[in-house]
């Protein structure tokens, strides 16, 4: 298979960080906004070297979406940061209205998405947020993989014009992907050429398929790993036609089953082309307390829980 | 430059629009709309006086208004229609399938004269807020203006907003509370007691003026007043005090009119009451 190394491993949100900065030297309608996580989203370096672009909002997230959205009026491109908790859940309204009816060109940047969060528990483990974000009409929905590929889609978004949901993360995770590999809103990728199951992965979870698609390997399995960064618009026509050659599929997320990208596929399938299917995903529960790893082993996200999910579909066919 | 008995003659036809588009529709907020009609007809014919036909969404170079009580739609869209934004034939399909007048504002439509979504309570001085800080940004010394309902106030985001508007001396933004104490359940003072608001936004840091919002040569002075007051590190708010069903006397005062629209021999009723000045649509 492709062999991928982690060139060191990185938490995404750098990624965000690095790329919000380069934005704000290149483009000079892009502001930020911050509702009291400056450090924690690494929105610091664009604070520090754009002080009349930067908005501290303090806590509150409903007015932050809302300057935000009035800002856009201006020709302004407001990137929002706070936890995909907060901004999601606590400002749906705020963003169905005012952002995604109004079709506003609003950034909203979440960071600590997920169990991989940790130690502060289910208050902040948001797992809806994709399903949240991806029903409102208008909106773009991207969860990049790893440091290099949230700073590329950070970049890519900031010329896109309209709503983008744009998630990442808090733990240091590996760092997998070209620095120059390009990012194309909606395009999936492929990672991993195989013919015996197809597993689509996006956000920390591709780096877990990667593995698992090299202990299917010493198992003789061949197993396609296909990058979907993009949750919506959803690249269709590279997952049909990966299915179409492999005949089943796995889905891979750190989200709820419900609303995730296990779900987005799953309708596509049911419409255009039936096939086994088996999702790596958090069932219907809230999430605690605990490390990283602990959390994803615990909730059924760990890299053998990926193969066993391989062959169980495999076995379906 | 119209005086004010021909502002006047405007707020009269435009009420009676109010009324027909109600009924047309069986359907929408006559109550507010009426109280509200002579403080947007001076802020559109002798405030603001945008020019409809460079209207764009990014508004650099004229003064913005923002509708956040989006209930008020009818009141907005007769506005829109005499000022020149579109034509006044199009308010007879006012909340009808395929509409461009949707029942509660929209961009989607693409209605000229209208740059954001309202009618879900409480987003709309944030919203104004950063239009106002994008126009600072931007060296574009025209104001924003937002209009919001008294009952509107019990939503929590507007005192993020002002808390917003005021710490980062937003003084280029003038809100106006239509302060007719009636909300759908009743007077606000029994369903949510809200105390008293010009100390309210005072403690907030705004600027605070007050006007009786029926009585034209009173809104016209205000609101330049309130032009006066800008650019002076604070934001303005005027508390205006209206009469819901402000024109039409079975509606006067009356929460049952928030939102219920008045059957034929009413809507008869009511414009007999209200002078026909530019011509119904």
């Amino acid at each position: 298979m492709t062999e991928y190394t982690n060139q060191g491993s990185k938490d995404t949100r750098s990624g965000f960080g690095e790329a919000l900065l380069e934005l704000g030297r290149q483009n000079p309608n892009v502001v930020a906004l911050c509702a009291d996580l400056t450090g924690s989203l690494k929105m610091d370096a664009f604070a520090a070297a754009f002080p009349e672009r930067f908005f501290q909002v303090g806590i509150a997230e409903a007015n932050m979406m809302g300057v935000a959205s009035g800002m856009t009026i201006g020709g302004k491109i407001p990137f929002t940061g706070t936890f995909a908790n907060f901004s999601t859940g606590r400002v749906y309204d705020q963003i169905r209205q005012s952002i995604a009816y109004s079709e506003k060109n609003v950034k909203i940047c979440a960071s600590h998405a997920g169990l991989t969060l940790g130690e502060d528990g289910a208050t902040h483990q948001i797992m809806e947020d994709i399903g949240l974000m991806k029903m409102l009409p208008n909106m773009t929905v991207i969860n990049p993989c790893d440091f290099n590929q949230t700073r590329a889609a950070t970049l890519a978004i900031a010329g896109h014009m309209g709503p983008v949901y744009l998630r990442f993360g808090r733990p240091k995770w590996p760092n997998f992907t070209p620095a120059d590999q390009p990012f194309v809103i909606g395009k999936a990728l492929l990672f991993n050429e195989g013919s015996d199951v197809s597993i689509f992965a996006t956000g920390h979870m591709v780096w877990n398929a990667l593995q698992a698609c090299k202990l299917l390997e010493e198992q003789g399995i061949s197993a396609e790993v296909i990058n979907i960064h993009t949750i919506k618009p959803l690249d269709d026509a590279a997952i049909l036609s990966s299915v179409r050659k492999t005949g089943c599929v796995v889905s891979a997320e750190e989200h709820l089953r419900n609303g995730g990208l296990g779900d987005s596929i799953a309708q596509l399938l049911g419409r255009m082309h039936p096939a086994p299917m088996e999702m790596v995903a958090v069932d219907d529960r809230f999430g605690q307390s605990g490390k990283p790893e602990e959390l994803l082993k615990k909730y059924g996200l760990d890299v053998p829980d990926i193969v066993e999910a391989a062959i169980k579909a495999i076995a379906r066919k | 430059m119209l005086t004010i008995p021909e502002l006047e003659k405007i707020a009269s036809q435009v009420r009676r629009d109010i009324v027909r588009m109600v009924n047309g529709a069986s359907s929408g907020h006559p109550g507010g709309a009426l109280g509200s009609t002579d403080f947007l007809v001076a802020l559109y014919f002798k405030i603001m006086k945008p020019d409809p036909s460079r209207f764009s969404m990014n508004g650099e170079g004229e003064d913005l208004f923002f509708l956040s009580n989006g209930h008020l739609s009818a009141l907005w869209y007769s506005v829109l229609a005499r000022y020149g934004y579109f034509g006044v034939g199009e308010l007879s399909t006012f909340r009808k399938m395929g509409t461009r007048l949707q029942g509660h504002p929209a961009t989607a439509e693409g209605l000229p004269g209208i740059r954001t979504s309202s009618g879900s309570l409480g987003q709309g001085l944030s919203v104004a807020t950063g239009a106002a800080l994008a126009k600072k940004l931007n060296n574009d010394e025209h104001l924003v203006y937002c209009f919001l309902g008294d009952g509107e106030l019990q939503e929590g985001q507007n005192w993020e907003a002002m808390m917003f508007a005021a710490g980062r001396k937003v003084d280029n933004l003038v809100a106006v509370v239509d302060c007719n104490g009636i909300q759908i359940d009743g007077p606000t003072d029994r369903v949510m007691p809200m105390g008293n608001l010009e100390d309210k936004f005072s403690a907030f840091g705004w600027k605070v003026l007050t006007m009786y919002g029926n009585d034209m040569a009173e809104v016209v002075e205000t609101l330049k007043k309130a032009q006066w007051y800008t650019g002076q590190g604070q934001p303005v708010v005027i508390i205006m005090t209206t009469h819901m069903g402000f024109g039409v006397d079975f509606m006067l005062d009356n929460h049952e009119w928030h939102g219920v629209f008045p059957n034929d021999e009413q809507t008869k009723n009511a414009l007999a009451q209200l002078d026909e000045t530019l011509g119904d649509y």
